[in-house]
């Protein structure tokens, strides 16, 4: 934890200071910040062993709420819109966390791959009220009451979507270190025995099921209001795919190496497609794999690793 | 204090970001285009992408625009449109775009024309289809270089009345999305208003992608309905061509492929005669206008030799796009004394502009959309070529078949009249010999 918190600190002083260095990495690094919520959903997950492949459906519901919102012209401020689109979100996988967290492993993996592409499929065949595959734009709102012209709110958004990540960092930490959170743990290590030790096994994942759509709900509505656009694919199997690779990349043991993980990854992409436009598949790919040859356990990880003396 | 000092120091960081104008005449002037490099569009994109290389190496070669040479900056709508966004907005702020042209997809120009809003720069339209662009909002920085869906339906309905005006039923299999849903749904209805006791027997939405085509072709066949429309493209439209082709549905029913221009070279022997064929505006590489145009028979030559292939509809659009926006400014210094012109002054030049991209001269209206002539016809078969040619083509005026400013395509089609298909301003070609 002592480690956690220093190494945070570090990432979040380097973070912080880009804006002043290189300001058109803002919107990168938003972006990046934003996408991490959504990983850090998928790591809470990982704690208890269990991968969902269909994270996206938070993702989106997030984005879309947010959407829908400034689309009906109420107003709403950005402080408003994120918790909205979260509640939605944790409100869905509540309800269908009844379902879901009776099960385990390959079968928890793909009931929430099904769900997702249900909602996928939707948001593509109701033409009329989500705009089908076109998607649904997002007319930049307000930020704490100002109406702001794009530079400044780049600016302001990137800090409050900062500010939004280091409050969730500290709460999900402690969370994870709280009996919930370690209860997490054991289901993952043993499932029968925390049953038997009288906790039940499956309020701790459907707890940790609605933490982690909340995250992943908050991290949609940041990324619609950054980009002004959500679409369709928010919610399809692909990008979950994405956020359960950048846990792994990131390293799934902490709470940093979501955010670590995103911002790597966000930095490849963006590179590789500013550099060769026509083979930036093949350089992420490549830049992927030498990532997982060479730090197996996730970049946080790997630092960690070492100072620990093999953790 | 030290929140005050910072507030202070981010507000100066804030100050100090945003660009400061100046119109003196750059060094080059970087365009970024934005096309698919990768995903099934491709078969769009990459013509798109040749097209756009070869016209910017002909600008320079005559010393670029205004004396200034012109780079490009291609970026992948493959990524998916929040990428492209991102990317988009990289090109603009950090490469310094001057104007952008953008897209292929219909979605990503919608969702692109609003971030060129809010980055200020002049966004060109360059092959999107979606009326709803214009129709639905006013973008002050986006212009729109050719024409749109409605239009293009409107065409095709057209020829087909006009041409087989016995015709009782008719199916739609189209693509399932939003794109191939307003196509058909646009098509759909101006033949109601040109031919109001038309029977539509069936109206198919197989998947996007999707690899076969056995289920839509049986139904077909078993409904015999005298006309098929598929506004679909790329592999989707191949596929489904080749397996009904292979089935001897090609020749059982009309066809109506209002994009199938695209498609001709690649499908060969599959497409028999007696197919309507639609090219998204008055692109056909055998133009019966144009086809003694020196420019055009140059262009069309050297493209066939660099790319093995004749131009299709993407790459008319790009030499649209590129006229537009030489002669945009061009027409922008004259106006401001000879000197280069400032984003306000491109913009202003836009307005009205009149250019000659490959084929026929395309006008921006006040909308900021292009009135492009649309070309239809039906295939024959020569032995000059080892894929079906264009005989009996039909080229309808953009002025004509352009929902008029204010209206909205779905509304003003619907009370298109007859007579329209008949109007004197339409000519008609037999095949080129």
């Amino acid at each position: 934890m002592r480690f956690d918190l220093l190494f945070g600190a570090i990432a979040f002083c380097a973070v912080a200071g880009v804006p002043f260095f290189i300001p058109w990495a803002t919107v990168m690094l938003t972006i990046a910040l934003g996408v991490g919520l959504a990983v850090l959903g998928v790591v809470v997950l990982l704690r208890a062993g269990q991968i969902s492949f269909g994270h996206g459906l938070y993702y989106a519901a997030g984005a879309y709420t947010v959407a829908f919102l400034v689309q009906a012209r109420l107003g709403l401020d950005t402080l408003l819109l994120l918790p909205a689109g979260a509640l939605v979100a944790t409100v869905i996988a509540v309800a269908f966390g009844f379902f879901a967290v009776r099960y385990r492993d390959i079968f928890f993996a793909m009931i929430n791959l099904a769900v997702s592409m249900v909602a996928f499929s939707l948001l593509e065949k109701l033409y009329s009220i989500t705009g089908g595959g076109d998607g649904l734009n997002v007319a930049r709102p307000t930020l704490a009451g100002l109406k702001l012209g794009r530079v400044s709110f780049e600016f302001w958004m990137f800090y409050t979507t900062l500010a939004i990540v280091v409050v969730v960092a500290l709460v999900v930490g402690r969370y994870l270190a709280s009996p919930l959170g370690k209860g997490l743990e054991a289901i993952k290590s043993n499932e029968t025995r925390l049953e038997y030790l009288g906790v039940s096994s499956a309020r701790i994942l459907h707890i940790a099921y609605g933490v982690s759509a909340c995250l992943a709900g908050l991290g949609g509505g940041v990324i619609a209001i950054v980009t002004g656009h959500v679409a369709p694919e928010f919610a399809y199997w692909v990008r979950s795919g994405e956020f359960v690779f950048i846990a792994i990349l990131g390293g799934a043991g902490n709470v940093v190496g979501a955010f670590a993980g995103s911002i790597v990854y966000e930095i490849v992409r963006n590179y590789a497609a500013a550099f060769a436009a026509d083979y930036w598949q093949t350089i992420l790919g490549v830049s992927l794999i030498a990532i997982i040859m060479f730090a197996p356990q996730g970049l946080t990880q790997m630092r960690f690793g070492k100072k620990r003396g093999g953790a | 204090m030290i929140a005050k000092a910072a507030m202070a120091a981010l507000s100066a960081a804030v100050l100090a970001i945003t660009p400061a104008s100046a119109v003196e005449k750059p060094k080059e002037l970087v365009i970024g285009i934005t096309t698919f490099l990768s995903g099934p569009a491709s078969v769009f994109g990459v013509p798109g992408k040749n097209a756009a290389d070869m016209l910017i190496a002909d600008i320079n070669a005559k010393g670029g625009i205004l004396g200034v040479p012109v780079r490009a900056i291609v970026i992948d709508e493959g990524a998916g449109a929040n990428q492209l966004m991102s990317e988009y907005r990289r090109v603009v702020l950090n490469e310094g775009a001057q104007v952008m042209l953008a897209s292929v997809s219909s979605a990503n120009c919608l969702a692109l024309s609003p971030v060129a809003e809010d980055l200020e720069v002049p966004n060109i339209l360059w092959d999107c289809s979606s009326p709803r662009i214009f129709e639905d909002n006013k973008y002050k920085y986006s212009v729109r270089t050719q024409a749109h869906t409605g239009a293009e339906m409107l065409a095709a309905a057209l020829y087909l009345v006009k041409n087989k005006p016995n015709f009782k039923t008719i199916a739609g299999v189209n693509q399932d999305y939003a794109a191939g849903r307003d196509q058909w749904g646009l098509f759909l209805t101006a033949l109601k208003a040109l031919k109001p006791d038309v029977q539509v027997v069936a109206e198919l939405f197989p998947k996007f992608g999707a690899p076969d085509y056995s289920t839509e072709i049986s139904r077909l066949q078993a409904l015999k309905p005298d006309v098929v429309v598929n506004t679909s493209w790329g592999g989707d439209l191949d596929t489904f061509v080749q397996q009904a082709a292979a089935r001897g549905f090609m020749t059982q029913s009309t066809f109506v492929l209002p994009l199938g221009e695209s498609s001709l070279e690649r499908l060969g022997d599959a497409v028999p005669a007696g197919v309507i064929i639609g090219g998204r505006g008055d692109h056909y590489f055998l133009h019966p206008k144009h086809l003694k145009d020196a420019a055009f028979q140059d262009f069309v030559k050297r493209y066939h030799d660099k790319t093995g292939a004749y131009p299709i509809y993407p790459v008319f659009h790009m030499a649209q796009a590129m006229a537009a926006l030489q002669d945009a400014y061009v027409k922008a210094a004259k106006d401001n004394n000879g000197q280069w012109p400032s984003k306000d002054q491109l913009l202003a030049a836009f307005q009205n502009l009149k250019f000659h991209g490959l084929t026929s001269d395309v006008t921006i209206r006040a909308d900021h959309q292009g009135l492009e002539d649309q070309l239809i016809g039906t295939t024959i078969r020569v032995p000059q070529y080892p894929f079906a040619v264009l005989d009996n083509i039909s080229i309808y005026p953009g002025a004509l078949v352009t929902t008029p400013i204010g209206d909205k395509s779905a509304e003003w089609l619907s009370k298109i009249k007859p007579a329209m298909a008949s109007d004197p301003s339409i000519e008609t070609f037999a095949a080129a010999k």
